[in-house]
């Protein structure tokens, strides 16, 4: 089912400083995985409990599919939801969790005990927890009642599924486990699911699309291609990935550092002062290159399979890391000639970007 | 075994604070109950017999219990949502209210139950009022519960009202989100989590309202075989320097006391496994 967010506005505070959530609207496609990325207070779990139906905007509609949802209480809207902390029931057994949504409907809906049971042990098996069905929350690791948190959210086969920062409490290793499940129960079930994450490589790795919020604002929307190759503003910029800023000057449509020119097409004729974002992979050691910018090196680090060195770019423009193989041997002092394959210039007060070739 | 005990802490004091514990416990409690015991004991078990069955005094040890019983559930119901109140919500005038919780502590019993008499006597406040209908509060078992319920009040507020703070929203939340009704989540999700501690201020509440003495025997009426509590009879016997059988009535309340707290630890140590604390 299609879920869809229309201009939500949401102000916790009652003062009009800056609202919590500020006219975001929000696309999920039937079947669709998305993230919701941002950092904290960006306003993406009250979006996410907005749609659930646990807050309600002061203005703007959630609408499921063609109906609008906004008038409906959260047992009326049929989501599933699961909670960064799990939110289990302590003193019920797993299966009597898992169980809880279909044992609470009304005698007409209800099935009969022994279906609730059969589909109890069968979302048991989907989560990989067969035979820990008599267990309590309390005799779970994390990971588990990360599972059993799901399976109970899937038992009343929810209209959409909603997950608040899912891996949030569990360590790196399991997190990876749980993330590639996760993509897995999520095409056999072919749930219409949002979650929330403050985790680029979470978001980038699991979802369909991703949405960039910050203060309150949807940055971009787009593919993890989109979102990672084209980010739309400096915060998306900045926040995905790795990036250094480097203040440029843009003249006639040209892009200078100091007096160097860098190529850029397709600004022409505008002037002023800019960021030009560059990730580290884009930026090259270009022996005897014209194009190159004369840098100096002030720190060398190993980080892994590689070595990263801190640059510093002349003209004040800022400063930039770069890998090299780990056989190569910087030395800090040292001046090298580097160029950017790539980067992406933002003039300042402008939010629409340009890319550099 | 002391030391394999010793070895599972890391902190270090177990030998002096267990040396502690155990004097204190003795000098404190376990050495007057013993006297208790032993003064009682010279009736012989013969007498012991002759004074359990007594049917004035069976008659008031049902009193004493049952109302005790009674109370304690009203306040383990009423108490419970003045509890939640004061935990869930704020309004103004909170916090005076939740400092008013703590007054049957502070105040002379004897005191309360002239105040309650007075407001619940046929000519007073209250007693006036149900009067008409035919109601009798004061000086009837009536009476001897509403004593009760106000001196046990806070012990079930004061032992639910820090679970209450403590309950994860978010379980609540949950509960809502399949699907749940408001009162669904209540009876499903919140009750037991908040069982143990109702449990224990029911067992406190109970234990306070059997030897409670100065604020019933006002309101009582203290009519034999009706409204007369044993804790009364006790007073009696003492006043007739009948100190056997005043230690004979009290060995017997306790004997009763302590079985049914057992019990009411027993279900909660059940109820703590349930809960996958061990």
């Amino acid at each position: 089912m299609q879920i869809r967010a229309v201009d939500i506005f949401k102000n916790f505070t009652g003062s009009s400083a800056r609202p919590a959530l500020d006219g975001v609207s929000l696309d999920v496609g039937s079947g669709e995985l998305v993230a919701l990325l941002g950092p904290s207070g960006s306003g993406k779990t009250t979006l996410l409990r907005i749609i659930a139906g646990l807050d309600f905007p002061d203005r703007g509609s959630v609408y499921f599919g063609d109906e609008d949802a906004s008038k409906k209480t959260v047992q009326e809207r049929r989501v599933g939801f699961v909670f960064q902390n799990y939110a289990l029931f302590k003193h019920l057994t797993v299966a009597e969790n898992i169980a809880f949504g279909l044992e609470v409907r009304d005698r007409q809906t209800r099935p009969p005990k022994a279906e609730i049971r059969r589909r109890a042990l069968e979302l048991l098996d989907l989560v990989q927890l067969t035979g820990l069905e008599k267990r309590r929350p309390a005799q779970l690791s994390g990971g588990q009642r990360q599972r059993v948190a799901l399976a109970r959210a899937l038992a009343g086969e929810p209209r959409g599924l909603l997950l608040d920062e899912p891996f949030g409490a569990l360590d790196a290793k399991v997190r990876r486990d749980l993330r590639s499940w996760l993509r897995e129960i999520h095409l056999r079930t072919g749930h219409t699911t949002t979650f929330v994450t403050h985790d680029q490589d979470e978001a980038l790795e699991l979802a369909d699309r991703v949405a960039v919020l910050n203060h309150g604002h949807i940055e971009q929307v787009g593919s993890p291609d989109e979102i990672y190759d084209h980010p739309a503003t400096p915060f998306v910029h900045g926040f995905i990935g790795e990036a250094s800023a480097l203040t440029v000057d843009l003249r006639a449509g040209n892009l200078f550092i100091g007096n160097h020119q860098l190529p850029l097409p397709g600004r022409s004729g505008r002037t002023g002062r800019g960021r030009l974002f560059v990730r580290p992979q884009d930026i090259v050691i270009g022996e005897g290159d014209a194009n190159g910018i004369e840098a100096e090196i002030v720190a060398v680090r190993r980080a892994g399979a590689t070595r990263r060195a801190e640059i510093v770019i002349p003209a004040d423009a800022g400063r930039v890391e770069i890998d090299a193989p780990a056989a190569v041997n910087f030395r800090p002092g040292e001046r090298i000639p580097i160029r950017f394959l790539r980067g992406t210039f933002f003039l300042d007060g402008e939010g629409a970007a340009s890319s550099l070739c | 075994m002391s030391l394999a005990i010793r070895r599972q802490s890391i902190l270090p004091g177990f030998g002096l604070t267990l040396g502690y514990t155990l004097v204190y416990l003795g000098v404190i409690v376990l050495l007057p109950l013993a006297v208790l015991v032993l003064r009682a004991s010279s009736l012989g078990l013969a007498g012991l017999w002759d004074i359990a069955t007594e049917p004035r005094i069976l008659a008031a040890l049902r009193t004493s219990f049952s109302l005790a019983l009674a109370a304690a559930a009203i306040n383990v119901i009423f108490g419970g949502i003045v509890a939640w109140v004061l935990a869930r919500y704020d309004f103004p005038g909170r916090r005076l209210l939740d400092a008013a919780v703590d007054l049957p502590f502070a105040l002379p019993t004897a005191v309360a139950g002239i105040a309650l008499a007075a407001i619940y006597a046929p000519n007073g406040w209250i007693g006036a009022l149900i009067a008409p209908l035919g109601w009798k509060i004061a000086y009837t078992p009536l009476g001897i519960v509403v004593a009760l319920v106000f001196i046990g009040l806070p012990f079930i507020v004061r032992t639910v009202q820090p679970v209450i703070l403590e309950l994860e929203q978010d379980v609540e939340e949950a509960s809502a989100t399949l699907g749940a009704a408001r009162m669904q989540t209540l009876v499903r999700v919140i009750l037991p989590t908040l069982a143990p501690a109702l449990l224990t201020g029911f067992a406190l509440a109970f234990a306070r309202g059997v030897g409670e003495y100065g604020s019933v025997i006002f309101i009582a009426g203290n009519l034999p075989f009706v409204s007369e509590i044993a804790p009364l009879l006790i007073i009696v016997k003492l006043e007739q320097f009948d100190y056997a059988g005043a230690t004979a009535i009290a060995t017997l309340m306790l004997a009763a006391s302590f079985l049914i707290l057992l019990t009411i630890n027993l279900i909660q140590a059940w109820s703590r496994r349930r809960m996958g604390h061990v």
